[in-house]
């Protein structure tokens, strides 16, 4: 079980978060003006690495804010937390 | 007691407390210190149990957590009794009472052991190969082999004993408690490190306790002597807190780690009771230490697993810890010299020690040549190639191996012996290192895998870490430790220590014998009955990985985990196909380390701490009027109210024709209330909602439909306008949690320029719902001011009254189709206003009606439910609901997604009314239905999602979803059911009232 650093409460376990998938997709401002393939490719298109992945966590069970991680699902090494709107620490 | 097993010069057990337990139903006797083990070899007892596949008898093999075969059932209690437990682990204690497993109808009569007979019909995966056809006859086979199948027994009631979990946090956590983790702890400990040590047995000091050898001595003391020093004076460090009986069982990625501690079962049966059994401890280390020490391999060749064949170093320590003899002339076979010291502690109790047959040529250890000066008899270049003797080994064969050791030569020598200790050398205990994700390397002079490279902040010391000899156990385990912990104690520089060292190293995974390997059956898997046989057909038969090798074979896939048999079926594999064993890797270790009981899993998580129960304000009055419920979510909500025998159909039809007929009254505090307030609280509802929210008058209430950005519904409810920059959404009594999360989700990732607060209100207010024709007079009578005509208080409005003199909030809206009321008012005022209500309508019969009145109500009117009628796959075009589509809106969640070519086809399933030709047929929900009943396949064309009986149409109604179903109204359709086919017409939605008439009635 991991340790995260909440960028807003510091170090907790991680049954008081929750994962929410791929990080910095952004959501199209204009979606009506996409044809199905952009629109699909926002919606349903993610990489899932094996590697150094960016990933948006949530502290459910703290104070609720959404955050990014930058985590390596090859060992679960947490590389980085940062807020979300910020830049990732790590390319 | 056989009293001539027992050797009386012992420290360890405590010989003038006798202690009195139950094998098998015959009273034996055993004393304080001893496992259930050692008592029962003290009796002259090895055989305890029947091996898995072919019922051979099956001896007592080790002494600690890798015991492969004596494999018992604790108790005979239906609520604690155990099975598959470990005699190795099992302290004795007064009362116990075990038994043999997988034998009937007893370990020495057992009728499965035909199987034996029958074995070379019974090769590895036989069950896969012949139980595979025919497919529908696995019903019959599957009834069989369960019966044949399974080691020892569930408790069939609920256990009665009290389990416990705790946290707890370290600077260091060091596990085992053996010489190298001892001197790790103190280390660590007196440098002012929060130091916890752990181990699985009653007391510390590992092997090395019982070690008093001369080979083996430090600073002129025994190291046993000296080990006992070492122990005494871990008591005065203050950062150490040392746990006994604690069994580490998974070690996770950033250290942390579950223990398991045993706290009772050692206890005399009257002592246990009322106490926490087991306690699981739940770790997070800064740093850890792992001293886990290594365990001794079998020897792999004919017959080499009868009762009476134990690994050398468990007759050593039977003898040398537990004081008794494992028989009275003992053979031991071995490829490394630790059997020497099995055979000097042994010779030093007075029992006699046959030979030491060495598959090695000469060596001349230290060791080795005190065995030689004591006159124990060595045969060297040598091999068993057999054993006898069914319920007990009664003598062996060997013979001299050839000069590459691949055929065994020479005359066959006979030995006669009670009892054959071998040695196949020592792995490593390496099962945590690479639970926790730790990468192993192959050292190849001695085969075993070693820790290698790591992400956590961990080391492995002394032999689980590959140093077998006590000066380098002693001489890396401090070096390691310092380096790791940053410090540099020097309390252990300068030791004299005189060891015994290894010189020459030998190993053959499967021994070679004089009759081909067909007609031998040597054993690699104990528990589990696999043979070296097994493992070389299973790659004769193409099998190449060795995690399919270990999942066709069986092998390591007992209730040990293969402790004992992974490394020789990785051996020989290896050495079958051609591989190093390096390339070869290893299976996945998992845990836990050893088995743990549901109990010290669940902690105290059983019964009602199982799960949050959320009642609502008005709870008792439902359970004072003898309410059913059903569980919604977490929520306890009335399901339905019956009356003297009524049962849930009557009570539900009475319910239903009362809300419409004059009165109902239903708890709604249920339904999730989020309160959002902000400057763009109007333009965030517009992105929420796919229906137009800015111009919703203050005071005015709106339906709307929440989709995921897919297109599919998610979820609805009714929002209030409370003033300008002020609503409160309701959503439905499942998905409160779930809609709050996705809202702040997007506020906080998406449109953090909005200027909008959510807070769920959902437990501030209780929610009181009255509907039917008399519901304005009932009303009228509560809140006599509030001026409820049609103009001043029209449906789908709001406004805040008094009752007494309490602030609540009355919504004119309905999920019925009836003229409603819902008064929202401070949970704590609930249940009176609650009460009024009632009061004020019993000259309207005012009928109380649950969640199954509500459902069926809300269907005579076509409403939906969102998770019933719906399933996220339903578009609200599906749901025939396209007026609730804002076309003009620029963008909400999911708008997009509604003209993708999937979602615009004209055949996705869509919600429509059934009607069934026989009004008083039900249909049953979920129910498929068909077009026509003739072909075969047939098409399922959708089913039904909500099905009554409406007493108020008189008639049977349903919702379902069909394919292309718009378009069909009018049609006829089956639902074909196992006994017949119904037919039904699809209809519209709407069953009763399309008008509207009755919500201004």
């Amino acid at each position: 079980m991991f340790l995260i650093n909440c960028p807003y409460c510091g170090e907790r376990d991680q049954s008081e978060f929750s994962a929410g998938g791929e990080a910095h997709i952004v959501r199209p401002k204009q979606p009506t003006e996409l044809s199905d393939d952009q629109w699909a490719e926002f919606l349903f298109m993610r990489k899932n690495i094996k590697g150094v992945q960016f990933e948006r966590w949530n502290h459910a069970h703290g104070c609720r804010k959404w955050f990014n991680m930058v985590r390596d699902t090859s060992n679960d090494k947490i590389h980085a937390v940062y807020k979300m709107g910020e830049k990732p620490p790590i390319k | 007691m056989s009293k001539n097993l027992r050797i009386t010069n012992n420290k360890f057990i405590d010989q003038t407390t006798k202690i009195s337990f139950k094998f098998d139903g015959k009273t034996l006797y055993g004393f304080k210190g001893d496992t259930l083990a050692s008592a029962l070899l003290a009796n002259n007892i090895h055989l305890v149990g029947r091996s898995f596949k072919y019922h051979r008898p099956r001896g007592i093999m080790a002494c600690g957590s890798e015991e492969p075969n004596a494999i018992v059932q604790v108790g005979n209690d239906a609520s604690i009794t155990e099975p598959n437990t470990r005699a190795t682990e099992i302290e004795l204690y007064e009362g116990l009472e075990a038994s043999s497993q997988n034998c009937w109808p007893s370990v020495n009569f057992d009728i499965g052991a035909v199987n034996n007979f029958f074995s070379p019909l019974i090769p590895a995966a036989f069950y896969y190969k012949t139980f595979m056809w025919p497919a529908n006859f696995w019903k019959l086979y599957e009834y069989f082999i369960r019966k044949s199948a399974g080691l020892g027994k569930s408790p069939t009631e609920p256990d009665k004993d009290i389990y416990d979990h705790r946290y707890l946090h370290c600077d260091v956590l060091v596990v085992g408690g053996g010489i190298s983790g001892i001197m790790a702890a103190k280390v660590a400990a007196k440098s002012n490190l929060n130091t916890v040590l752990i181990d699985d047995k009653n007391n510390l000091g590992g092997t090395t306790l019982f070690q008093k050898n001369e080979c083996f001595k430090i600073n002129s003391f025994y190291s046993n002597d000296w080990l006992r020093k070492e122990i005494e004076t871990l008591n005065s460090l203050k950062n150490l807190t040392i746990k006994t009986r604690t069994s580490l069982a998974a070690y996770h990625s950033y250290n942390y780690l579950l223990a398991r501690e045993n706290l009772t079962d050692h206890l005399d049966l009257n002592e246990k009771r009322d106490k926490i059994r087991q306690r699981l401890w739940k770790i997070r280390a800064k740093k850890v230490i792992i001293a886990t020490g290594a365990m001794e391999r079998p020897l792999i060749f004919s017959n080499n697993d009868r009762p009476g064949i134990m690994l050398s170093s468990s007759i050593k320590k039977y003898i040398d810890y537990y004081g008794v003899k494992c028989g009275q002339k003992i053979s031991l076979f071995t490829n490394n010299d630790s059997a020497y010291e099995t055979a000097i502690s042994l010779n030093n109790s007075g029992v006699i020690v046959n030979s030491v047959i060495d598959i090695r040529n000469k060596t001349n250890s230290l060791i080795v040549k005190q065995a030689e000066k004591l006159g124990i008899k060595i045969y060297w270049k040598s091999s068993v190639v057999n054993t006898s003797g069914y319920k007990k080994i009664n003598s062996i064969e060997f013979m001299k191996l050839s000069d590459d050791a691949t055929t065994v030569i020479g005359k066959k020598i006979k030995e006669k012996c009670d009892c054959l200790g071998i040695s196949g050398g020592w792995t490593p205990r390496v099962h945590l290192f690479t639970q926790s994700g730790g990468k192993l390397k192959f050292r190849d002079v001695d085969n075993v895998f070693l820790p290698d490279k790591s992400e956590l902040d961990q080391i492995s010391i002394g032999s689980c870490n590959g140093d077998f000899e006590l000066d380098d156990v002693i001489k890396n385990s401090v070096n390691l430790t310092n380096k790791f912990l940053k410090i540099n104690n020097n309390d252990y520089e300068n030791l004299e220590i005189i060891s015994s060292k290894e010189i020459d190293k030998k190993n053959i995974w499967l021994l070679p014998s004089d009759k081909p390997l067909g007609k031998t059956k040597q054993f690699l898997d104990f528990q589990n009955d696999s043979t070296a046989n097994d493992v070389k057909l299973a790659l004769r038969e193409g099998f190449k990985s060795i995690e399919h090798v270990k999942r066709y074979t069986t092998t390591g896939m007992a209730t040990d985990q293969g402790k004992l048999s992974n490394m020789h079926a990785l051996g020989i594999i290896a050495e079958t196909a051609g591989v190093k064993m390096g390339e070869l890797g290893t299976t996945t270790f998992r845990p836990p380390y050893t088995p743990l009981t549901f109990g010290t899993i669940v902690g105290r998580n059983v019964g009602e701490f199982f799960d949050t129960t959320r009642k609502t304000p008005i709870h008792e009055w439902h359970v004072e009027n003898k309410a059913e419920f059903e569980n919604v979510g977490q929520w306890k909500r009335a399901w339905y109210y019956p009356i003297g025998n009524e049962n849930m159909h009557e009570a539900v039809q009475r319910e239903s024709k009362a809300a419409r007929d004059s009165a109902g009254i239903l708890d709604a505090s249920t339904l999730g209330k989020i309160d959002i307030q902000g400057s763009d609280a109007s333009e965030f509802l517009n992105r929420i909602y796919t229906n137009a929210w800015s111009k919703l008058e203050i005071g005015k209430c709106r339906y709307g439909l929440m989709l995921n950005e897919d297109g599919m519904v998610y979820d609805d409810g009714v929002t209030t306008r409370l003033s300008e920059n002020h609503y409160l959404m309701t959503t439905t009594t499942g998905g409160a949690a779930n809609v709050l999360s996705k809202m702040e989700d997007y506020l906080q990732t998406e449109w953090p320029e909005l200027d909008v607060y959510l807070t769920s209100v959902t437990d501030h207010y209780g929610t009181v719902s009255i509907c039917g024709p008399n519901s304005k007079r009932i009303l009228t009578k509560i809140i006599p001011d509030l001026d409820l005509s049609d103009k001043e208080f029209p449906h789908m409005s709001f406004k805040n009254a008094l009752i007494d003199n309490i602030k609540c909030r009355v919504m004119r809206i309905s999920f019925t189709g009836e003229h409603s009321y819902e008064i929202n008012i401070q949970s704590s005022y609930a249940k009176s206003v609650w009460e009024k209500c009632f009061e004020a309508g019993k000259e309207f019969n005012i009928t109380p009606y649950g969640t199954e009145t509500m459902h069926l109500l809300r269907a005579e009117k076509g409403f939906i439910i969102a998770g019933q009628d719906t399933d996220g796959t339903m578009t609200p075009v599906d749901l025939q609901m396209d007026w609730i589509i804002n076309k003009k809106k620029y963008d909400f969640i999911g708008k997009r997604s509604l003209y993708r070519s999937d979602t615009i086809r004209e055949d996705r399933k869509q919600l429509v009314g059934l009607l069934t030709d026989d009004p008083n047929e039900i249909l049953e929900e979920g129910a498929q239905i068909v077009s026509e009943t003739n072909s075969q396949p047939v098409e399922m064309l959708g089913h039904v999602t909500s099905s009554y009986y409406s007493p108020n149409l008189n008639k049977s109604i349903a919702l379902a979803v069909v394919k292309n179903g718009k378009k069909l109204k009018g049609q006829k359709m089956f639902v074909p059911m196992k006994d017949k086919n119904i037919s039904v017409t699809i209809t519209d939605t709407v069953f009763l009232d399309k008008e509207n008439k009755r919500l201004n009635a």
